[in-house]
């Protein structure tokens, strides 16, 4: 298998505490890791600890091979897509501008960058012309997560990390999204790495599922599995999902 | 004798002293954005050094305007040198606070997304911080211009020049006419700032339509 991230031994301590405690797994191309837990479990800690925005106690993270700490680390962020719950557009940019921002960082040339983002626009089912100009407080909720999605994929990343990306939207508005992102990134071949509480949302989308509890990985293994698994830990996840 | 007639007696008197009153408030309004931009920055960026620098630009602060002007003569001597630093000291304070105020306001979700996706310290401030503080740095600058055109009066008292003169010499001859003669185009200036920077930020600051 061709692992794309592998992540060893990982530990985060803030003033004496681990928040994150031992964790390791690896992710192959293509495939959708869903760390699964509670709030406060590590999920988020996890994901920051993977693109550098904070630096691991012990561990060691490997992207496709190469060692993080040898990387510039913002310039190692621009080839992880990233997206948050709160989504985090620019207020003061465009659509247009708030997807291009990666091509902008890396100084693509305004063709290639223009064309990437009606590309991307068009992916994520949003019409370049009409959206494009809009402010972000211009969209709903929906829309605004879409362009989230669209401003991860601008550099074409091997490896994504999406942090509850569908959290603060409305159930049906949610499960749309969830079906068309599932789609486009089976059609894109996108590694994933997925946080969420929602253990529909993990069975829909994961292809492995990471369950975290206290910083520490409880179960880690397929979907299949995971349905499977004695683990009271999982069956409580498995009968909030029924 | 009334105003009228004094402007008219006066008139190249009233456009010099308009003048270094213009000059006073400008050069120092400039320095104080060129130190005060960057101490904010910095402030917002290191909350070690949030005390000791907004501290010392409130201690300025409370220092009475006639006060610091002289405190100044004995590092400066008189001239407008001096009173272009006291009226630097003063602009510090609105200008450091509200960058500091407008930085740290930006949404932490919006300044997470930039450097997850891989903007640097600098390019962060360029492209999101800044941009989305400017109207409250602005209003800050505002702040500094209308006080230092109010304060710059005083410059007069340390031989800086400026519309202060016949203020102070108004006040030494016990004459209302004087002393209005150099109040009202203080208030006048202070108002046309006031608006001129108004519009700038209707201009140049973002805020959702």
């Amino acid at each position: 298998m061709n692992v794309v991230l592998d992540v060893r031994g990982l530990r985060y301590e803030l003033q004496g505490r681990a928040l994150v405690d031992d964790v390791s797994f690896a992710v192959g191309a293509g495939e959708t890791l869903v760390l699964l837990g509670r709030s406060g479990a590590g999920k988020t800690t996890t994901l920051r600890l993977i693109n550098r925005l904070i630096t691991p106690s012990a561990g060691d993270v490997r992207i496709a091979g190469d060692d993080l700490a040898t990387q510039d680390d913002s310039r190692l962020r621009r080839r992880i897509g990233y997206v948050i719950q709160e989504i985090g557009l620019f207020p003061h940019f465009t659509v247009a501008e708030n997807v291009g921002l990666v091509p902008r960082l890396e100084r693509w040339s305004s063709t290639r960058a223009e064309q990437r983002i009606r590309e991307l626009l068009a992916l994520v089912g949003l019409d370049p012309v009409t959206f494009g100009p809009r402010y972000p407080h211009q969209l709903s909720g929906g829309q605004r997560q879409r362009v989230g999605v669209a401003r991860a994929l601008a550099n074409d990343p091997p490896l994504l990390l999406l942090d509850e990306p569908f959290g603060a939207l409305d159930p049906v508005t949610r499960l749309e999204l969830q079906r068309e992102f599932r789609a486009l990134v089976a059609r894109l071949r996108k590694t994933l790495v997925f946080v969420t509480h929602d253990a529909r949302e993990a069975l829909l989308l994961g292809t492995h599922i990471g369950l975290l509890e206290s910083g520490r990985l409880a179960f880690l293994g397929t979907t299949n599995e995971f349905r499977a698994s004695p683990l009271p830990q999982v069956r409580q996840f498995m009968d909030s999902a029924a | 004798m009334t105003l009228l007639e004094f402007y008219r007696r006066h008139f190249d008197e009233l456009l010099l002293l308009l003048r270094q009153h213009i000059g006073l408030v400008a050069i120092s309004t400039a320095v104080a954005v060129l130190l005060g931009l960057p101490l904010g920055v910095l402030v917002a960026r290191r909350p070690a050094w949030q005390k000791p620098i907004l501290g010392m630009t409130n201690v300025v602060q409370t220092v009475p305007s006639l006060a610091l002007f002289g405190l100044l003569i004995p590092v400066f001597g008189i001239g407008a040198w001096t009173a272009i630093t006291a009226l630097v000291l003063y602009a510090l304070l609105p200008i450091v606070r509200n960058t500091y105020a407008g930085i740290t306001g930006v949404d932490p979700a919006v300044r997470e997304a930039g450097r997850g996706m891989g903007m640097t310290d600098g390019e962060l401030l360029r492209l999101v911080e800044l941009p989305l503080a400017a109207g409250v740095i602005l209003a800050g600058v505002r702040v500094a211009v209308v006080v230092s055109v109010g304060v710059a009066t005083i410059a007069a008292a340390i031989g800086a020049g400026g519309l202060g003169v016949y203020i102070f010499r108004g006040v030494a001859t016990v004459d209302d006419t004087l002393i209005l003669a150099g109040a009202l185009p203080a208030a006048l200036l202070a108002l046309l700032a006031d608006g001129l920077l108004a519009l700038a930020e209707r201009r140049l600051v973002w805020r959702p339509r």
